[in-house]
């Protein structure tokens, strides 16, 4: 057993990981976004009453969530090729976290939907007040308030699962490592540093959602419960 | 580039589904004991124990399975140790899900109310005889609903066992392609055989939940 690291020789490559975590960065940021919509969406589809919408949504939440997220982003990159679309890997890349996302944010912001007390909807509208009005500020924004912990731990998880789209190249994080790797024949030492810029990419996310929720909900700041 | 999908594609990848089960079980058994030992090491009554404990579950919950994975290929091989894909696959999943089982066996020790805690104190228990008699038995019914939840995720994220090169379901459908180039139908295949082995389980982990609800609800005081 000899084990001989050499961390320069692969540091000297940093602008290579920079670039690749910025990347990362830019992937989770964009899939965040979309998926907080689409999940919301999707949660608000499976509480309607109409039929349709609300079982459509319940096979889309069921069916990524018990399949893996390899599998989906080569269904998404080979079916839109199929479809004769070509798309940058980026661009799939941020489709796929996205549809994937979503169906865990469904779930989540649905939970969320139902702590929402009935009588509190009721007593917005003895208030008069429209149904556009009770669905933001009685049910959506409270519920975010409620859910936000579970929500964020969610996105951050996502930043991590981007690693997977190193698979059809996308030029990430994992993926820069993959080419650095191979061309060092530092592997040990490659992934080490990977290792270790996912884990200030998590804390650097955590620490921003943790702020962001002090400046999203500044009446929990007040009544002084955790975030 | 030939031929339809025949028999024998289906048979291998029928294998590739046997050894996805088959690593998920490793995982299971082998995260299973080291997270326990995680779990109970994350509320020790030593400061250096609960806090290397956590270290280590920070460091693994923000690092993706997949770099775990190539840590775990290349680091033993880095040692000087020979591995094989599914010793590193193995092993690599072993550490993953020891990080998240032990934080949820953490979260339903402690749930755990502590009235039990103060009484089994008060009936003069050493701190063993508490853990075995009085909390870990109420754990166990706590936890059960997780536990069957996140298998769904350890048998989806051996998925990722196919980047070193450990021939489970994902993998067979890759070489199964390699030769018929139909990604898409085969991949819809792939992603239905992991349905049929998560969604059951799934279905099971939502009921366990459901009923334990009502357990806990007829037990809440009025």
């Amino acid at each position: 057993m000899s084990l001989q690291l050499d961390f320069p020789a692969v540091l000297e490559r940093w602008p290579s990981f920079l670039a690749g975590a910025a990347l990362t960065l830019e992937l989770a940021a964009f899939a965040t976004v979309l998926g907080a919509l689409l999940g919301t969406l999707a949660a608000v589809g499976r509480g309607t009453h109409k039929r349709l919408i609300a079982v459509a949504c319940t096979v889309y939440v069921e069916t990524i969530r018990n399949t893996p997220l390899l599998v989906q982003i080569f269904l998404v990159y080979f079916g839109l090729a199929c479809l004769g679309l070509k798309f940058s890997a980026f661009t799939v890349a941020v489709a796929a976290l996205t549809i994937n996302v979503g169906a865990y944010t469904a779930e989540i912001m649905r939970a969320g939907f139902e702590a929402i007390p009935r009588g509190q909807i009721e007593a917005a509208e003895g208030l008069a007040l429209s149904r556009l009005q009770i669905y933001w500020h009685i049910i959506l924004l409270p519920a975010i308030e409620k859910v936000y912990p579970a929500l964020t731990s969610q996105f951050v998880l996502l930043m991590l699962a981007s690693s997977v789209c190193s698979q059809i190249s996308a030029e990430e994080l994992t993926a820069v490592a993959n080419y650095i790797q191979s061309d060092t024949y530092r592997a040990f030492e490659t992934y080490i540093i990977v290792a270790v810029l996912y884990v200030i990419l998590s804390l650097v996310m955590r620490a921003g959602f943790w702020g962001l929720g002090l400046v999203l909900f500044p009446r929990r700041r007040r009544l002084g419960t955790p975030l | 580039m030939g031929g339809h999908l025949n028999i024998n594609h289906l048979m291998f990848l029928g294998q590739g589904a046997l050894w996805t089960m088959g690593l998920s079980v490793i995982a299971l058994i082998g995260g299973g004991i080291v997270g326990f030992v995680i779990a109970l090491a994350r509320i020790s009554p030593l400061k250096a124990v609960r806090i290397a404990s956590a270290i280590y579950v920070q460091l693994v919950q923000g690092t993706p399975l997949l770099v775990i994975l190539f840590l775990g290929y290349f680091g033993l091989a880095a040692i000087g140790l020979k591995v094989s894909p599914l010793t590193a696959a193995g092993a690599s999943l072993t550490l993953y899900v020891a990080a998240y089982l032990g934080e949820i066996w953490r979260g339903c020790i402690q749930s755990v109310p502590k009235p039990q805690w103060e009484a089994a104190e008060g009936l003069a228990l050493s701190r063993t005889q508490r853990m075995m008699k009085v909390i870990l038995p109420q754990a166990i019914r706590i936890a059960t609903p997780p536990t069957v939840g996140f298998m769904v995720q350890i048998i989806k994220n051996t998925s990722l066992a196919s980047v070193v090169g450990f021939v489970e379901l994902m993998r067979s459908g890759q070489i199964v392609n390699n030769s018929l180039f139909e990604p898409f139908a085969i991949y819809a295949i792939i992603a239905l055989t992991y349905f049929a082995m998560c969604y059951p389980l799934s279905l099971f982990s939502q009921r366990l939940e459901r009923r334990m609800g009502r357990g806990r609800s007829n037990l809440a005081p009025a």
